[in-house]
């Protein structure tokens, strides 16, 4: 299974002690070998001092999901030890720092285990506490190099890159990689049978994380008003933004800002900002995650009902309550497809991967001007924290953003009266004025009842013809949001439905079962409302596989409540753990199934 | 129906402010509060505040959350733009306006529910945001919507009208914004519109928010004997410590030389406000002394009103966020996307 540019690693530390930036720069340095690559930062919901995992998988033919089975692991924490060579697969091998004597729990029958002392050795060439801490990450991505085959020219080149302009740390860090290099070689065979040989399959692609993408995203849409709350895992996404804008929306002669950034006292603000801006007329988003949602309902449900446009990224994290904050789900579809009370439905959005992220943060934007209401853009912790490779973002120069219908002064003129929810051009969306307009564009929004013209109503049909409009409007958005991705393979019976950033592992195990004879077709829905081919896909599939992240099957039910697709022709597989997906959960589930075959 | 249009009534003999708008071209829909309820003397306050300072009325927002205070944005201005949003979160709104659009003047109503209770914590960082706006507590101790439940102004001791005691201490809007640094204070009463008028031109005038706590009594559920938030109580507790007088940029400013009690405070818009101390010591200028005054009365259980306290050298959100002095609402797109070649050189850093 595993071999030459086809294997994964894994090294289990404790957090806070600097190993995010060894393993950043081991993929990193995979990646500019030219070879798909793939990191899973699997940490606690801590500062300091708890477990901490990184996974690594290198994939010659570019798959990009959580590897099912390791091939290396490098135990560097004593309190995980027992479970990290239980990870281990049969035949691999174990790496620890054999400044200690081996711990009982990491002796296993079957793998090969390999000892370097990383602590001595860097409590012989450094001084003091923390750069002997530190550097001892970098002598096991030293290690890791000669091991897997890294090649150390590029190592080298992106140590100088980081620390060029500091010439102590550029020193300590040089000597530390050598350090790990050479007592691995001097030590063992290297490079191990499964490693690592230079290609040319990553050059049109780049190391991203999603929240990154999504902050560029609202960068390039225009996006002026960001209010937020911190938050894991969006935290980032606002973060990027602010350091986005001091780079690009600064103004070069007074050094004021085009923009805003507001941190709101909580989530609730957040949306209320959020809200206030969008009627306005900025382009305004908040970025929250799963508790924040919560915390947004009624706001949300004002700006349904009164149409303003705002943009939500939810990078969603393991719920109920609290729940696992630093672990992925996809547990909130329902809570944003139907959020707030009363009869409200919204758009959201499901990207996949971070390069999806920022086509469809630019979406977002021009959805919630067009339709004038809130829209969603459902990123997870995996496809918001974890780097992924992905194809180089592309921006065209031609793009403006879609405004969606604002009256000016001059339009006002035309108009006998202005009626804010007239449905003039009968797609559900009536025009809209902002505020500071003159003439006949004064209106009052207000959350409480209201006719076509904004006024207040308790009158049932009054009330009535206003939602119905709404109803409209969200039927026309279903006709215009992202269609979804879909795979035909000939000869398939099988349906795979799935959603998000399950993508990439189900995609892997369509090949995979193919490669057992068994044909599946693949559909990644992209967006809610479902439009038409969805209902086609499921509509030709006698036998489906609805594959997501969460325990209630919420993509299911969504897709029962509003195609009334039966519920027995779709076969859930849930995996919720909290742990991003793997191909392998796919491919058994359905290898298990007793209906699977028919032929 | 909390708003019914007024019929159209034309007078011929009505004054016309600078920009020939009568006093009637700033009011709003009929009010469907209780008769004799004190926020009716507050909107008709703030349409004499507004027909004085000749606003445009589309460039003005009013801003409100949920209550009977709220429910009157629909009975001033109608030619203005409204926001009727959630029951306590009006601050948060009236931010993200700001922050997108500050050229508007903003105008938030709220009431002592919506602002002490439920939105105590969106009032307190708006505040120390100090967005650009003119803050009014149309305060009267309890929920008048939901017929006479105690609100978290009602003072310890105060008698429902079901005859039930408070017993839990009140919040002072007044004192919590001097301690959250707001930079402007004041506190009238829905009754004494002499006073009122002049505070709410201020604090429109004023650079942050400017928060007045106008005591306005709920004749239905708060104005018996026994309530410290009647017309009775308030008239014959009040102190004004000092009384504003708002000159616009417009008019000569003539100070009686002679006067030595009168201070001048210059408006960040070029208007001055001249404050008069009925107390010979009283500072305006003075966060302490200013605090200090409140709890004194509050001691000998006097309402403190007038402006209180003012700072105009204060900076509001826009000055803390560095942003354009352009509304961000009309800052071009081109300027606002960095455009392909930014993008394609920024993707370096990815590889």
């Amino acid at each position: 299974m595993s071999g030459i540019n086809d294997f994964a690693f894994k090294i289990g530390t404790v957090n806070g002690t600097g190993s995010a930036s060894a393993n950043g720069l081991l993929m990193q340095a995979i990646f500019r070998m030219g070879i798909p690559v793939t990191g899973k930062n699997i940490f606690p919901s801590n500062i300091q001092g708890l477990p901490t995992w990184y996974e690594i998988r290198v994939s010659k033919d570019g798959y990009t999901a959580r590897p099912a089975a390791v091939d290396l692991v490098v135990a560097l924490n004593p309190s995980t030890y027992a479970r990290d060579v239980a990870t281990v697969r049969p035949g691999g091998y174990l790496l620890y720092d054999s400044t200690w004597p081996l711990d009982p729990d990491l002796v296993r029958e079957g793998i090969t285990i390999l000892g370097i002392p990383f602590g001595q050795l860097c409590v012989d060439a450094f001084e003091g506490d923390r750069d002997r801490t530190l550097l001892r990450n970098i002598a096991y991505a030293g290690s890791l190099a000669a091991l897997l085959g890294i090649d150390m020219e590029i190592v080298g080149a992106m140590l100088t890159e980081k620390y060029g302009k500091k010439p102590k740390l550029l020193e300590s860090n040089h000597k530390a990689i050598r350090l790990g290099f050479d007592y691995a070689h001097t030590h063992y065979t290297c490079p191990l049978p499964f490693h690592l040989e230079t290609m040319d399959a990553t050059r049109d692609s780049i190391l991203m994380d999603g929240n990154t993408a999504c902050a560029l995203g609202a960068l390039y849409a225009g996006a002026t008003v960001g209010a937020w709350y911190p938050i894991t895992p969006a935290t980032a996404l606002m973060e990027a933004f602010k350091a986005f804008c001091e780079k690009f929306r600064v103004d070069p002669e007074t050094g004021l800002h085009n923009y805003a950034i507001l941190q709101a006292e909580d989530e609730i603000a957040a949306a209320g900002i959020v809200i206030g801006a969008g009627w306005a007329g900025a382009r305004a988003f908040t970025n929250t995650s799963g508790p924040g949602i919560s915390l947004m309902q009624e706001f949300i449900g004002l700006a349904y009902y009164t149409d303003i446009p705002a943009v939500f990224f939810d990078v969603q994290r393991c719920g109920p309550a609290t729940g696992m904050p630093t672990r992925t789900q996809q547990a909130d579809l329902l809570s944003l497809a139907y959020a707030s009370h009363g009869d409200t439905k919204h758009l959201v959005l499901f990207p996949a991967n971070p390069h999806e992220a920022f086509e469809m943060a630019v979406t977002s934007f021009d959805l919630a001007e067009r339709f004038q209401t809130p829209v969603f853009v459902a990123s997870d912790l995996d496809i918001g924290m974890n780097d992924w490779m992905v194809k180089r973002l592309e921006w065209d120069d031609t793009y403006r953003p879609d405004r969606g219908k604002v009256l000016d002064a001059t339009a006002l003129e035309q108009v006998q009266r202005f009626s804010r929810y007239l449905d003039v051009d009968g797609d559900g969306i009536a025009a809209r004025t902002l505020p500071g307009v003159g003439g006949k564009g004064a209106y009052f929004v207000r959350g409480s009842g209201h006719d076509k013209h904004a006024a207040y109503t308790e009158d049932s049909d009054a009330y009535q013809e206003v939602v119905d409009r709404l109803t409209r409007k969200f039927a026309h958005a279903a006709t215009v949001m992202p269609r979804p991705e879909i795979l035909v393979q000939d000869g398939a019976d099988i349906g795979l439905v799935t959603i998000g950033g399950c993508d990439a592992a189900v995609r892997e195990a369509a090949d995979i079962l193919r490669a057992q004879g068994i044909i599946v077709d693949v559909m990644r829905i992209r967006a809610f409302p479902f439009g038409v081919e969805v209902r086609d896909f499921l509509g030709t599939h006698e036998r489906m596989f609805v594959i997501e992240q969460n325990r209630d099957a919420q993509l299911k039910s969504l897709l029962t409540i509003e195609l009334g697709v039966a519920p027995a022709s779709l076969t859930s597989i849930l995996d919720y753990g909290g742990m991003p997906l793997t191909a392998q959960v796919v491919v058994g589930a359905v290898t298990a199934h007793p209906a699977r075959v028919t032929a | 129906m909390t708003s019914i249009a007024k019929p159209p009534v034309r007078h011929p003999g009505s004054r016309t402010n600078g920009r020939g708008l009568t006093l009637r071209d700033y009011e709003g829909a009929m009010s469907t509060l209780c008769a004799g309820c004190g926020h009716d003397s507050v909107t008709a306050a703030l349409v004499q505040t507004a027909w004085e300072l000749e606003l445009e009325p589309h460039r003005a927002a009013k801003m409100s959350g949920i209550g009977c205070s709220s429910k009157t944005t629909a009975y001033f201005m109608k030619q203005s733009h409204g926001f009727n949003s959630v029951h306590g979160r009006m601050p948060s709104v009236t931010s993200g306006a700001s922050a997108a659009n500050r050229n508007l003047t903003y105008i938030g109503i709220s009431g002592d529910g919506d602002s002490l209770s439920i939105g105590l914590g969106q009032l307190s960082h708006a505040i120390r945001r100090n967005v650009n706006m003119l803050y009014v507590i149309e305060n009267n101790g309890v929920y008048g919507l939901t017929k006479g439940q105690f609100s978290a102004s009602a003072d310890i001791g105060s008698t429902s009208k079901k005859g039930e005691s408070n017993e839990q201490a009140p919040i002072d809007p007044v004192l919590l914004a001097l301690t959250l640094g707001a930079t402007f204070v004041a506190r009238s009463f829905s009754g004494d519109k002499k006073q009122l008028v002049p505070i709410l031109k201020a604090g429109m005038a004023h650079n942050g928010l400017a928060l007045v706590d106008v005591i306005s009594p709920c004749v239905s559920f708060n104005d018996h004997e026994g309530s410290t938030k009647s017309y009775a109580f308030t008239r014959e507790h009040e102190v004004e410590a000092v009384h504003a007088d708002f000159v616009p940029l417009q008019r000569e400013i003539t100070v009686p030389e002679s006067d030595a009690a009168v201070r001048v405070v210059t408006m960040h818009d070029g208007a001055t406000v001249r404050l008069r101390s009925t107390a010979s010591d009283y500072d305006p200028t003075n966060r302490e002394s200013a605090y200090a005054h409140v709890r004194d009365c509050q001691s000998r259980h006097e309402i403190a009103t007038g402006l209180l306290f003012v700072d105009e050298s204060g900076k509001d959100m826009h000055a803390m966020m560095r942003t354009v002095p352009t509304p961000l609402v009309d800052v071009p797109y081109e300027k606002l996307c960095p455009g392909k070649a930014a993008l394609d050189k920024l993707m370096q850093r990815y590889r």
